[in-house]
């Protein structure tokens, strides 16, 4: 056995394996055995205790640990394909703003290495691009949000935005079921606070196109608190109240449902539960009476989880169910 | 490199595995032998030493980490509360007036919230050290803004494994995704496309081709920090009497 030579293979493709060994110069110290001797006949187990300190964490998951890692990874799968399509579709995506749209491709890229690394072999396959259909037709018609990915920029970021607010939501509904492992919460919470500054930078864009403005002078416009929504709106940065039910709130599907209630809307105030955006009330305390503070304040300074059915029944808008019919199931 | 060859068929292992194992373990010995020796010493003077600096610790718990974040938004706070005096803010553009109308609010409801679920178990008002701030100043104002919002996401993401009640971990989460939200508008009014960077996000390369996902270096992860390194950055900020240590949430 030619343990070095198994390694530098592996490293060939996955670049990270010393990363995940915990750095060559700890490989030995995970083995337990400082100060002992090594023998030829310990090293089948030594070896595959190695693997399976760098690989194999997956036995240890918990199937609902399991159920919320794959439901964020379905996500990301589904930000990143349409942020590549857009990137793909010729003359759909200003210069100006290419380098940010690849930034956010190159995130949701990473987060699907983080989630599939996390799950191991219980990771769901990629469902490759065309498992999604982004006109929001289910692949048995052509959805209200076909031009997205063809020449229609301002509704391609209105399904940006919808897409990025809705996983924001859904990292912060899985973050509880991630307790007990630290590690994964990390890992979630990591890529949770990125996916806010991605749907950020979405809406400052969005109130830059609405008023003829590109690059650096998007962020010279201001939010307007009566035009949040619809494909011109101009959001601010930041979820006001429900955004009007958010970029397509009169197509079916509707974005609505991302800003929406979810299941369930009410609870005690120690309790987990998933109300609208517009939520003011939190732990029990009413945020929009407080001295100097106001109901849109209120709800702009939360920003509210939602659960894995609500997400799954918006994401399931954006699949081809002939083709991927299990797909956010 | 290296190699080890034909394992199985000997009982004795060739030397270039076992050296370096000795070699690294006489190291990590070592190692171990000094950092013990630093803890004896840091033993003896530990409680001189946070008397000396006069460090007013969190706590521990869900309550150490509900003060931490309270701490720190009463620096936000106190922060956005004084741009709004200043010549910056009386001569910008409605856009940034909004946005720092927003952010005073935003972070004054975040302090008065937490205030108000520690009760009697908050610790006092926290009095900030402005000096190094030009509030008459865009640039000033605007590197400090960034300075603090991206302080609050990565001290959020790091606290958060030390939350005990699922309902706080949700009110935490509810509150770093908004200040994650600030904190890329003002990254993005410094220096556009600039929402996430390499300061503040292990950003992702890929190595094969940019449309197959997963395949590349790097994580998109936001690049957290433990409370003690957020402490020190934080405390640059106030005064003598209200820096703060969060010993119990390491």
């Amino acid at each position: 056995m030619d343990l070095f030579k198994i390694i530098s293979d592996i490293e060939k493709v996955d670049p990270e394996i010393y990363e995940r060994l915990d750095s060559r110069r700890r490989v030995f110290k995970h083995f337990g055995l400082a100060g002992k001797a090594v023998t030829g006949a310990m090293l089948p187990g030594l070896v595959s205790g190695l693997f399976q300190r760098a690989y194999g964490q997956t036995s240890a998951l918990s199937p609902d640990i399991v159920a919320v890692l794959n439901l964020a990874l379905s996500l990301e799968y589904l930000e990143f394909y349409f942020y590549d399509s857009g990137l793909n579709a010729t003359g759909l995506i200003p210069n100006a703003d290419r380098p940010a749209f690849e930034k956010i491709r190159n995130d949701e890229s990473g987060h699907i290495k983080v989630l599939r690394g996390a799950l191991g072999n219980a990771a769901i396959p990629d469902p490759t691009r065309a498992a999604f259909d982004y006109s929001g037709g289910r692949g048995r018609t052509v959805g209200p949000f076909a031009p997205a990915l063809v020449n229609d920029y301002a509704l391609f970021l209105g399904s940006s935005q919808a897409f990025v607010d809705t996983g924001v939501r859904a990292y912060k509904g899985g973050a509880p079921t991630l307790m007990p492992n630290k590690d994964l919460l990390q890992a979630a919470l990591d890529i949770h606070s990125v996916e806010a500054r991605h749907s950020s930078h979405v809406r400052t864009v969005r109130r830059g196109l609405a008023a003829s403005q590109s690059g650096q002078a998007a962020t010279t416009v201001a939010g307007d608190l009566n035009n949040l929504s619809g494909k011109t709106g101009r959001p601010k940065s930041w979820i006001s109240g429900t955004d009007n039910g958010g970029p397509s709130p009169s197509t079916t599907p509707s974005t609505t449902p991302v800003y929406g209630p979810g299941n369930p809307a009410t609870g005690a105030p120690t309790a987990i539960f998933f109300p609208a955006e517009s939520n003011t009330m939190q732990a029990g305390i009413e945020i929009s009476t407080l001295a100097g503070l106001n109901a849109t304040a209120a709800s702009e300074a939360f920003d509210e989880p939602l659960d894995p059915t609500t997400v799954k029944s918006i994401a399931r808008n954006f699949v081809n169910e002939l083709v991927a019919p299990t797909l956010f199931a | 490199m290296s190699k080890l060859h034909d394992s199985g068929a000997t009982d004795q292992v060739p030397s270039a595995l076992v050296q370096p194992i000795q070699r690294r373990s006489f190291l990590r010995y070592t190692g171990a032998g000094m950092a013990l020796s630093g803890l004896f010493l840091a033993g003896c003077d530990d409680d001189d030493e946070s008397n000396s600096n006069n460090l007013l610790d969190v706590g521990s718990s869900d309550n150490g980490v509900l003060n931490y974040a309270y701490a720190l938004e009463q620096l936000e706070a106190a922060f956005y509360a004084q741009v709004k005096t200043g010549q910056y803010y009386s001569t910008a553009n409605a856009a940034e007036k909004q946005v720092f109308d927003d952010l005073a609010l935003h972070e004054k409801a975040h302090t008065d919230f937490l205030k108000a679920v520690l009760s009697t178990n908050a610790i006092k008002a926290l009095e900030p050290d402005f000096s190094s701030i030009n509030f008459n100043d865009r640039s000033s104002v605007l590197n400090a803004a960034k300075t603090f919002e991206d302080l609050g996401v990565a001290a959020y993401n790091g606290a958060g494994r030390y939350i005990q009640t699922a309902a706080y971990l949700v009110i935490a989460g509810k509150i770093v995704s908004v200040e994650a939200r600030h904190a890329a508008l003002i990254r993005d009014m410094i220096g556009y496309n600039t929402f996430v960077d390499s300061d503040v996000v292990d950003l992702f390369t890929p190595t094969g081709s940019v449309s197959t996902p997963g395949v590349g270096n790097g994580t998109g992860r936001e690049r957290s920090m433990t409370p003690s390194d957020v402490l020190t950055k934080a405390n640059a900020f106030l005064k003598e009497g209200s820096r703060l240590s969060a010993n119990s949430l390491r």
